[in-house]
């Protein structure tokens, strides 16, 4: 019987050939144009998420309340009358998925530019494709430090205060609160850990850290690290974790009898998330629970922005949870409106990255940013929040880095002007 | 037809499929060479499955064995400023052989025994990829996984073809090479052997047939393929991580595997186009319904893997033959139309 | 010395989650010839049913309740509506059509509930009990063992007891002499799989209080470790299963302790190559393994 297994075969590659052609063509081929997703009244900008997989909880809520700014800012007129559209697409935090929907959007959809693609692994499989490109890679929702290349991506900046500067900032203030106790970090096993690891060595010296455990995203049980972390009689434990991690490492402890001084790191303190997690016990758990923030927080009810922002969450965001996760997505809103405010009446691609570079953008935190021709990274420094019967609040303390140490940061954080739109 | 006119019509395949690029946008041809680097992988696990009766569900294992291999090779050539050719090749080879070992190892293991145990095998090993990948972290990158330095395309090109239309070359160069040498290998004893052994195993062994073996092979030549589609993934996406070669992935070439039709290469074909064109259809679905950001979001990439899912029980259940069996129905039928000749003399 | 009496104690808590997955893994094999790679699919999904029931009512003994009561009507389904229809030719189409109901069940839960980790909250203590200086085990763990002894202990009399238990594995192991016998067949293979399904939700409501919480995909872990357990046991022997399971969490516990939790899976699967190269039917059962 192969005399038509064998058509068959011929038959099947030759319906192939064509089908596949037909089918992949199937829509023409885009002209390239000058600016693309930019028209007299409108531009399109893009962002990958983690819309679904584990890190969704923490983070998917954070392009939610960047369209809601958006969605306000375009209500009000837009900028220089555009409306910002703002396509977001899920990655699920797979870098692989990265790479198709990064090239969905430029290829796709063309926009005009990136703004705020999440997570360190994801993001840093497009930089080659994007600066290749040409398209301008605003504000990396991450605190790597390889935002910070001008000469190799020229295209790219960050945002956050990166891992080393956060590391140092907690570290100044532990050597100032808990002078003399041991510390410990409890870090994810990357670049995360390794860079706030860094930091703080530059600033308790490099036998600063009497204990290092990791962890890892793919597995969920850290007895072990916490047990160790125990035995080794550490006191101040720093943690380099995301939000799921840093209730696991807390939660874990407890049962443990274990109450240290917990410090975490902006990116996994979010009070809200992580009172869900631990439950009833939370407020209990969290007490004096330390973080470093370069954005105001989210319980800072007599806050300007916070206020705004509010306002906005309740409108535009169906009144979701009002977490660190909302802020954070709205000041890069606000940003990336700032930014497009200073390109001009008629933005080019070039132009908005020279905005952006001309260190005029004043952002909406406790720090200056620090975008130059030779700096592409973000917020400079940070400062400290501590948690008190339920409330996650800055104490007056601020740093920026010089180098590598931090001085004191001591004026006044970017004031709200007309209603938290650039004009 | 004889090897040398196999290999010519695997060749006449591949330049058509190279004069496709040029009409094709750069998306489009990145999706294409994304699909090549799917057909490596399903047409080794198509033969696996349907020839030897092999289930491997954890297939994404060895794409990924091939994928790091392939990274840590490039990205040392790169350090070691390596000349052009070297820097492309090389790296494939690496990935080859890797993947042959690893699934020479897991063969052993699971190929001796009937039953799930070698499915559960190898949902063991795709599901221990991220540990592995952590633990030696120094060497894998953990989770976050690596960045792949590759040899880019050549600069005498960069006026003639935009680097997704290499990146499309590539792949579709390598996936010939497989797809024709698993022709042959379909055509020669070894494909009668397994067809012994599937048949009647103990009639096999008495012909002096050693199952295991057979089994053993396959299971390795499978890897291989395997191997080198998770090379042209590394070389397209320039990154590996353990999350691009996932349980759900692996579960994905199974269904391209039995959509097409399992045992037969075109089918393998097939079979990557579907998953590759299915999600596509289904985002583009989820977009344009006016559904609630939320609800848009978890339909994004959930619908897909429901929708396999349907297909893949199906199919299992009505057409267990896949596309291809379609298509060979559909062919048998249209011969049977023509004036038969005389019919074959009875045999005793 | 604390320190190992607590991770003892939670190697045996989460030896017995397993052990119990693992045994519904066997039951479904003796029943019906049938390696259920759905297991963990479709008791996952049985797990956020009783979720939602934790959720609204506050109650984990009616969580523990709705989870038996769907999990047997999933099993139910999937016999009845799917498995049964599946040509049994090859063994490898079941294998196929379950990991086709695989997909479906584990998207459909992602649409429906959305992949973010939903955490799932005890009525008992997960701090340990205190004597003197020594933390022992907590009540948390306490309870799971009860509920996996009492499950183990049912199942046990069930299969060696009861005229029903008999029809059951006579039903498995000659269906032919069994419908001579007066035995519904293909009831009791509906049974068998309803059984299962409801024993494999219990373990994965048992088992995700003790992580991030329950999401789609924390089936997949939980079946191959048990499949692990149940290969290492010999998929057919039920008593093999429960101590196979009690070892291997406990085994777990230790390498994870010593090299970090990233270890597991690893560990997981080295044991089991161990196991298929040097034997394969497994420690426990009597039978040898049909080899190649």
């Amino acid at each position: 019987m192969t005399q038509p297994h064998a058509r068959a075969t011929t038959v099947s590659a030759i319906a192939l050939a064509v089908a596949g052609a037909l089918v992949l063509s199937s829509c023409s081929t885009p002209q390239a144009e000058a600016q693309p997703g930019l028209t007299d009244d409108s531009i399109k900008i893009g962002t990958h998420q983690p819309l679904t997989g584990p890190a969704a909880a923490s983070y998917a809520p954070i392009s939610a309340a960047t369209a809601a700014y958006f969605d306000y800012v375009n209500a009000e007129g837009g900028i220089n009358g555009r409306t910002i559209d703002y396509i977001v697409k899920d990655d699920g935090y797979n870098p692989a998925n990265t790479q198709t929907v990064v090239r969905e959007l430029v290829l796709e959809d063309e926009v005009f530019a990136i703004l705020g693609g999440l997570g360190t692994p994801t993001h840093s499989s497009v930089l080659d494709f994007l600066n290749d490109n040409g398209v301008p890679d605003l504000f990396v929702s991450s605190g790597s430090s390889a935002w910070n290349q001008p000469e190799k991506y020229p295209g790219t900046f960050g945002f956050q205060a990166d891992y080393v500067t956060e590391g140092m900032v907690l570290g100044q203030y532990i050597s100032e609160e808990f002078d003399g106790k041991k510390v410990c970090l409890f870090g994810q096993d990357d670049e995360f850990g390794t860079d706030m690891q860094a930091g703080l060595e530059k600033v308790l010296g490099a036998d600063g850290l009497a204990e290092v455990q990791t962890y890892s995203v793919s597995n969920q049980d850290v007895a072990a690290q916490i047990v160790a972390l125990q035995s080794a009689g550490c006191e101040v434990n720093v943690l380099a974790t995301i939000t799921g991690f840093t209730a696991l490492a807390i939660g874990t402890a407890a049962q443990l009898k274990y109450f240290p001084q917990w410090v975490s790191s902006s990116s996994g303190a979010d009070y809200g998330p992580l009172s869900g997690y631990l439950g009833e016990a939370a407020p209990l758990l969290l007490e004096g629970f330390v973080s470093d923030n370069y954005l105001p927080s989210a319980t800072e009810d007599d806050n300007k922005w916070i206020e705004l922002f509010k306002q906005v969450n309740d409108e535009y965001n169906d009144g979701a949870d009002f977490t660190g996760s909302v802020v954070y997505g709205m000041a890069m809103g606000y940003l990336f409106a700032e930014a497009l405010l200073a390109a001009g009446e008629q933005p080019t691609r070039e132009g908005l990255i020279a905005a952006v570079q001309s260190g005029e953008l004043k952002g909406s935190g406790l720090v200056p940013l620090g975008f130059s021709e030779d700096n592409h990274s973000g917020y400079l420094g940070a400062g400290i929040t501590v948690v008190h019967d339920g409330v996650q609040a800055a104490i007056d303390k601020r740093w920026v880095r010089d180098g590598d140490k931090v001085v004191v940061y001591d004026k006044p954080p970017v004031e709200l002007l007309s209603g938290g739109i650039p004009s | 037809m004889t090897p040398i006119q196999r290999w010519g019509a695997t060749a006449g395949i591949l330049v058509l499929a190279i004069a496709a690029t040029f009409v094709l946008d750069p998306y489009r041809n990145y999706l294409l060479a994304m699909t090549a680097a799917y057909v490596c992988a399903t047409s080794g696990l198509s033969l696996l499955v349907g020839r030897t009766g092999q289930l491997s569900l954890g297939h994404a294992a060895f794409m990924a064995a091939g994928a790091y291999a392939f990274a840590l090779t490039s990205n040392a050539l790169a350090e070691a400023d390596a000349p052009g050719p070297v820097h492309l090749l090389v790296p494939f080879l690496a990935a080859v052989v890797v993947a042959s070992v690893v699934g020479l190892i897991v063969g052993v293991a699971g190929a001796r025994l009937h039953g799930p145990y070698l499915a559960g095998l190898t949902l063991a090993l795709v599901i221990a990829l991220p540990a592995i990948a952590s633990t030696f972290g120094g060497l894998f990158g953990g989770d976050a996984g690596l960045y792949v330095s590759v040899e880019r395309r050549p600069d005498w090109l960069s006026t003639v073809i935009a680097t997704e239309q290499w990146q499309a070359w590539v792949g579709l160069i390598v996936a010939a090479i497989v797809f024709g040498a698993l022709a042959q290998l379909v055509r020669s004893p070894s494909a009668i052997r397994m067809q012994a052994v599937r048949d009647d195993e103990s009639a096999a062994r008495l012909s002096g047939i050693d199952p295991v073996r057979v089994r053993v092979g396959m299971f390795g030549i499978s890897a291989a393929a395997a191997g080198l589609g998770g090379g042209v993934l590394a070389y397209v996406t320039q990154a590996v991580s353990p999350g691009a070669y996932s349980l759900t992935f692996s579960l994905f070439l199974l269904v391209a595997v039995v959509i097409g039709g399992v045992g037969t290469l075109a089918g393998a074909v097939w079979g990557a186009i579907v998953i590759v064109l299915v999600p596509e259809i289904t985002t583009a679905i989820t977009e344009a319904l006016p559904l609630p950001a939320e609800l848009s979001q978890r339909l994004d990439g959930n619908l897909a893997i429901v929708v396999f899912g349907v297909i893949l029980v199906v199919v299992m259940l009505a057409a267990p033959q896949g596309i291809h069996g379609a298509v060979a129905a559909l062919t048998g039928r249209l011969r049977r139309r023509r004036p038969r000749t005389a019919p074959p003399a009875p045999t005793t | 010395m604390s320190t190992v009496l607590l991770l003892l104690g939670a190697g045996l808590a989460r030896g017995a989650v397993f052990a119990l997955f693992a045994l519904a893994l066997v039951l479904i094999w003796r029943a019906t010839r049938i390696a259920n790679f759905a297991q963990g699919a479709m008791s996952v999904a049985a797990a956020y049913l009783a979720y939602l029931v934790l959720v609204g009512t506050g109650s984990f003994a009616l969580a523990i309740v709705t989870v038996l009561v769907v999990g047997a009507a999933i099993g139910f389904g999937m016999e009845r509506g799917l498995m049964r229809f599946v040509p049994s030719r090859s063994p490898l189409n079941s294998i196929i059509v379950a990991i086709g109901a695989v997909m479906v069940l584990t998207g459909l839960l992602g649409i429906l509930f959305g992949a973010d980790y939903k955490p799932v909250s005890v009525p008992f203590s997960r701090e340990p009990i205190m004597i003197g200086e020594l933390a022992i085990v907590s009540p948390y763990t306490l309870f799971v063992f009860v509920v996996v002894a009492v499950v183990v202990a049912g199942i046990a009399l069930l299969f060696t007891r009861t005229s029903l238990g008999l029809a059951m594995r006579a039903s498995a192991f000659d269906d032919e002499v069994a419908r001579l016998n007066g035995v519904r067949v293909s009831r009791m293979r509906t049974l068998g799989w309803m059984l299962s399904a409801a024993v494999g939700g219990l373990a994965v409501l048992l088992a995700v209080p003790t992580e991030l919480g329950l999401s789609p995909h924390s089936g997949d872990l939980l079946f191959v470790n048990a499949f692990t357990v149940a290969i290492i046991g010999g998929l057919d022997s039920p008593v093999g299963a429960v101590i196979a399971g009690l070892l291997i969490g406990v085994l777990l516990t230790v390498v994870t302790t010593l090299w970090g939790a990233t270890v597991g899976p690893i560990a997981i699967l080295v044991l089991l190559v161990v196991v298929l190269l040097v034997r394969p039917q497994g420690i426990f059962s009597l039978r040898k393994a049909r080899l190649a």
